[in-house]
């Protein structure tokens, strides 16, 4: 007999075959959607916002692309977390990482119409992942000990990073302000002290990096619009009204007098406080919170310049930059450090006024200004570039580099055949397939080019098939070319990541053989 | 239409009998029961052992999980059937008593139903078979212990506890990473068990995790993470020789609980209530570094003023940090938690040897680490993985594998297991059936098919011929005598699965047959299930 409802209303059930193709069917339609972006000539993708004002996006970046999409495949959403997950962890390799998890999916679906268990190709695929992490990073080259070397291999995998996204047209400009900005860091992935500051107008390579720091507001009505040799305070307060902390305090008066005496005293709070803070010897204060018209006046009076407003990113970073420390007490004038930078002074970018800290005196911290024509290619720009940043700060710290332009893949695929050779069994089929997928990506760096994939990766092979070889695609002559001399490298890091995110991912989809998925919640219930 | 007669012969409606509400009785309401404990036994099936497959699902806000715990697939199944909801409770009453084996024990179930299905259609009454399951489930729980071995370990030969806990990993995702992640378990949960008591509180180990870096990064840490970062940018990342204020107390002005007001009406009480909130804030940093302190960790958040005091005293400060992460910490490092500044003591500061933050990825993720505790006897399993789903599936493993290791020092009896176990106890079982008489006899035979199935579901799942392989294993273990015959699922080429190293947790199994045994008779004596209309 039938059975009763086992699931609840629209509570969705699917098994066996059908899941297997409801969940790679989804993971490759992702796969197919992030493809065409891949590589150098890659093409880009509009996406358009649901919520009101339908603000437009454009942008090659696979994270951004995945994370905008409203998906209702669970398979699909895995391959949007490993791109999510990758964007966070190394910043690159976004489109990568998707392309080859689908494409492994592909393979293992061929595997399976032709009845080989799951389970066999996910061991297959652990095989040959760990092979070729292994073939990887026997050729990934380190130069951290030759200063030199090390310089120009930051910049080549700045300039490949780049060479996909709008900024191409500028990349060697690009790539040397990334380098020069991640390696004023000194090792530490802490990308916050990068500034970015975007202004509309002029073109791409009038964007510049400043050594000093730049901070989107306006100084204080009346006081000077030049500082040399300041000394700045940075400070969080409250330089409104200093509110009465203690909890239940109120005002309560009888008489209009009373008011005014308190109001005076209040104002000669704040004049105290005031002058504890020039006490300390400034002639410059960033507050974080508001500064009233009041105190402003009081700054200008004392010939200190006033900033306020600052958010705190500002802030944070500003006291990174100078050197002093965020103060929210006045009382000890002598043990506060205060921050100092050579000159202050007002700056036009655009139309914009803008205030500028040069000479700071630490290094670490330092402002890229971008300029473009809308914002939407600022937008795209800010993007490409933080790519870049955060691919170079992740070399800092694992300085081995690869070739690029698909000689990893060739690599990784030689060596994973190889082991498919040797392997007895089943698995040698999923080791097979796992090679088949690797060459998926250089392929569609051709096919993106507008080239004959085919004869190139064949091409590819073969040149790849002597040992040491360097060749990988060109796409800018079309050709199987020398990476080592066109200077097309990537970061080992993103690499490895892409190969193990992507294997997992794979591996967690391949593992499935049964989706249910509960109703929708409705608005209404269970609020 | 239930009617009942009154004293004059009237006819009187008990139960009115309407379109919206269901009704089965009988031995239809014992079938549709069934099939649904069928059911629900089959969706994990496919997902019983080192070969099974996993689920996804897909919750009501669109997230998705992926998963081989049955538990925790029935848990986010959103089931609407009453006897589907039963298999639920089962599922759910294995993980908090056991923490491993829920798939097993469903499996187990819903082939005993299956069984039952057969003997009712025969004629025989359900109560009689029930009967028969608890009798032999009785047989079976016995001859489970006179298989088991005892397992013997010390802290120091970790090596039987490190294989046990590997056997219930090999079925999960992270089985290219069972041995270190089986080492971490037990490496966490004999840090902090009382061996003299033979009991751990599993509470003490924090399983934290975060998505990024591989699974091979995943370590155990003695000390405490804690999610949270210095309150103020600028202060130290890293304090060695810490001791630790713990608060419960804002750093703020007092808030007294009964309503009050202060009325401020000259201009003297405006300024003395002004010295008094400095001197309160001042006071309050003041008593922190009395008492000796080098690093705050508050329930609360603080002031700005008190945040840039502290930063000013060099006085590092964790702020809005948890009330179960403040335990942790407190027991962690032996310190007591303060709920007033008035109360901090030199004794009650918390002592660590290295606190420090670490920050992940290219994001601004930091977490803070509390290592070289006073007290050794609060770890954490700190969890990295590709993606989201990857962590949340390694957690519930490696909770799987700290109840596994906490049940053998609990209990350090052994059977093995690739379903030899359920085969040695299939063919004692059927050899005592033959010695009852009754109709009970079909129950007990009936009980020892249900516990084929689990190695037939365990052979089928590795892809080999499921009755081809049970016979063999069964002819086998009862020509040479030796109970530890099972499913040869990875193909390694015995059937020993004390060479393969394949062991299960004596505990385990009993009450996984136990548990199985009860429900199934709860569920037989059903005979009328109502459903009430929606409503």
């Amino acid at each position: 007999m039938a059975i009763e409802r086992l699931l609840k209303d629209d509570a969705t059930e699917e098994k066996g075959e059908r899941a297997r193709m409801a969940s790679f069917i989804g993971a490759m339609a992702i796969a197919d959607l992030v493809k065409t972006t891949l590589g150098p000539k890659g093409m880009d993708k509009i996406l358009q916002s649901t919520g009101r004002g339908r603000s437009v996006t454009v942008t090659n970046d696979g994270a951004t692309i995945l994370k905008s999409l409203h998906i209702d495949n669970p398979a699909a959403k895995v391959l949007v977390d490993i791109s999510k997950v990758q964007d966070d962890e190394v910043g690159d390799g976004t489109t990568s990482v998707v392309v080859l998890a689908g494409e492994l999916l592909r393979e293992a679906e061929k595997l399976i119409n032709v009845k080989i268990h799951p389970m066999t190709i996910i061991a297959g695929y652990r095989m040959a992942a760990e092979c070729a992490r292994d073939a990887l990073s026997k050729r990934a080259m380190n130069n951290k000990d030759d200063q030199e070397k090390y310089r120009a291999d930051l910049l080549k995998i700045a300039t490949t990073t780049l060479c996909s996204k709008i900024l191409a047209q500028d990349k060697e400009h690009f790539a040397t302000l990334a380098v020069d900005a991640v390696l004023r860091l000194k090792g530490s992935t802490n990308l916050e002290s990068i500034q970015i500051i975007k202004k509309p107008g002029g073109s791409l390579s009038d964007s510049f990096l400043d050594e000093g720091f730049i901070l989107d507001k306006k100084i204080g009505i009346g006081q000077p619009k030049r500082i040399e040799n300041a000394k700045i305070l940075v400070a969080n307060t409250a330089m409104d009204t200093d509110k009465v902390k203690i909890y239940g305090a109120r005002v309560r008066v009888d008489s209009m007098a009373k008011v005014a005496q308190i109001e005076a005293a209040e104002k000669e709070k704040m004049r105290e406080k005031v002058q504890k803070i020039v006490a300390h010897g400034i002639n410059c204060f960033v507050n974080r919170q508001l500064i009233y018209n009041f105190p402003e006046e009081l700054f200008a009076e004392a010939g200190v310049l006033a900033i306020e407003h600052a958010d705190f990113d500002g802030i944070e970073r500003l006291a990174l930059v100078t050197g002093g420390e965020i103060a929210s007490t006045f009382d000890n004038p002598d043990s506060v450090k205060l921050g100092q930078c050579k000159c202050i002074e007002e700056i036009m970018i655009g139309e914009d006024k803008l205030i500028h800290f040069s000479g700071v005196a630490m290094g670490q911290a330092c402002t890229i200004v971008l300029r473009g024509a809308s914002s939407h290619v600022l937008d795209e720009a800010e993007r490409s570039l933080h790519d870049a940043l955060c691919v170079l700060s992740q070399t800092v710290n694992d300085s081995r580099v690869i070739y690029g332009g698909g000689w990893p893949e060739m690599v990784m695929t030689r060596e994973v055949d190889e082991l498919a050779r040797q392997t007895p069994g089943k698995k040698s089929h999923a080791i097979e397939a796992f090679s088949r997928a690797l060459r998926v990506i250089p392929t569609t760096i051709a096919d993106n080019a507008g080239l004959d994939s085919a004869e190139l990766v064949s091409r590819l092979r073969a040149a790849h098939h002597q040992s040491d070889s360097t060749a990988g695609i060109d796409v800018i002559s079309g050709d199987v070319g020398d990476m080592d001399k066109l200077g097309i490298s990537e970061a080992f890091k993103v690499k490895q990541a892409v190969l193990l995110s992507a294997t997992e991912a794979a591996e967690m989809i391949l593992r499935v053989d049964e989706i249910i998925s509960c109703a929708p919640r409705k608005r209404e219930d269970r609020m | 239409m239930a009617l009942a007669f009154d004293e004059y012969g009237r006819p009187f409606i008990i139960l009115r009998e309407q379109e919206q509400k269901t009704r089965l009785r009988g031995l239809e309401a014992q079938k549709a029961n069934i099939a649904a404990g069928k059911a629900v036994a089959r969706i994990l099936r496919t997902s019983l052992g080192p070969k099974g497959m996993d689920k996804m699902l897909q919750s009501p806000d669109g997230d998705v999980i992926i998963t081989n715990d049955g538990a925790t697939i029935l848990e986010q199944m959103d089931v609407d059937n009453q006897i589907a909801k039963l298999m639920v409770e089962l599922s759910r009453s294995q993980d908090y008593e056991i923490g491993d084996g829920t798939t097993g024990v469903v499996v187990l179930a819903g082939a005993l139903l299956e069984q039952a299905e057969k003997l009712l259609e025969r004629g025989i009454h359900p109560i009689r078979v029930a009967e028969g399951y608890e009798m032999a489930s009785r047989i079976a729980v016995e001859h489970m212990e006179k298989i088991s071995h005892k397992f013997e370990f010390s802290v120091t030969d970790t090596e039987p506890l490190v294989r046990t806990c590997s056997t219930t990993l090999s079925s999960k995702i992270v089985s290219r990473q069972k041995r270190e992640l089986a080492a971490i378990a037990v490496n966490a949960v004999l840090a902090v068990a009382d061996l003299e008591r033979k009991d751990v509180n599993l509470d003490l180990i924090k399983v934290e995790g975060k998505v990024g870096g591989k699974l091979e990064d995943t370590e155990l840490i003695h000390g405490i993470i804690v999610d949270k970062d210095m309150s103020h940018p600028q202060m130290p990342k890293q304090i060695k020789d810490a001791k630790i204020a713990i608060l419960t107390c804002p750093f703020e002005p007092p808030k007294p609980k009964t309503k009050h007001k202060v009325d401020i009406d000259t201009v003297e009480k405006f300024q003395t209530l002004r010295h008094q909130e400095q001197k309160y804030f001042d006071d309050m940093v003041q008593k922190c570094k009395d008492v000796g302190a080098t690093l705050v960790i508050c329930q609360w958040g603080f002031d700005d003023e008190a945040n840039h005091l502290l930063m000013h005293r060099n006085l590092p400060a964790v702020r809005w940090v948890g009330g179960v992460e403040l335990e942790l910490i407190a027991i962690a490092t032996g310190g007591r938690i303060v709920p007033r500044f008035q109360e901090l003591t030199p004794e009650k500061l918390g002592k660590a040897g290295l606190v420090r933050e670490k920050s992940f990825g290219t994001t601004k993720e930091r977490m803070l680490y509390i290592e070289r505790c006073a007290n050794s006897k609060a770890v954490t399993i700190f969890i990295r993985g590709g993606n989201k789903m990857m962590v949340e599936e390694t957690k519930r493993s490696v909770h799987d594998a700290l109840c596994v290791a906490r049940n053998l020092i609990r209990n350090n009896s052994i059977v093995y297991g690739g379903g030899s176990a359920e085969i040695a106890c299939s063919i004692a079982v059927e050899a005592a059936a033959d010695r009852y008489p009754g109709v009970e006899q079909y129950a007990i035979r009936a009980f020892a098919e249900a516990l084929d199935y689990v190695p037939m579901a365990l052979a089928e799942n590795s892809g080999l011929q499921p009755i081809d392989t049970l016979t063999a294993v069964k002819a086998q273990q009862i020509k040479e005598k030796n109970p530890h015959c099972g499913i040869d699922c990875n193909d390694v080429g015995t059937t020993d699965m004390r060479e393969q190293n394949v062991f299960e947790t004596l505990i385990g199994k009993q009450q996984q047959i136990l548990l199985a045994t009860q429900v199934v008779k709860m569920i037989l004596k059903i005979d009328d299930v109502i459903t009430p209309s929606e409503f």
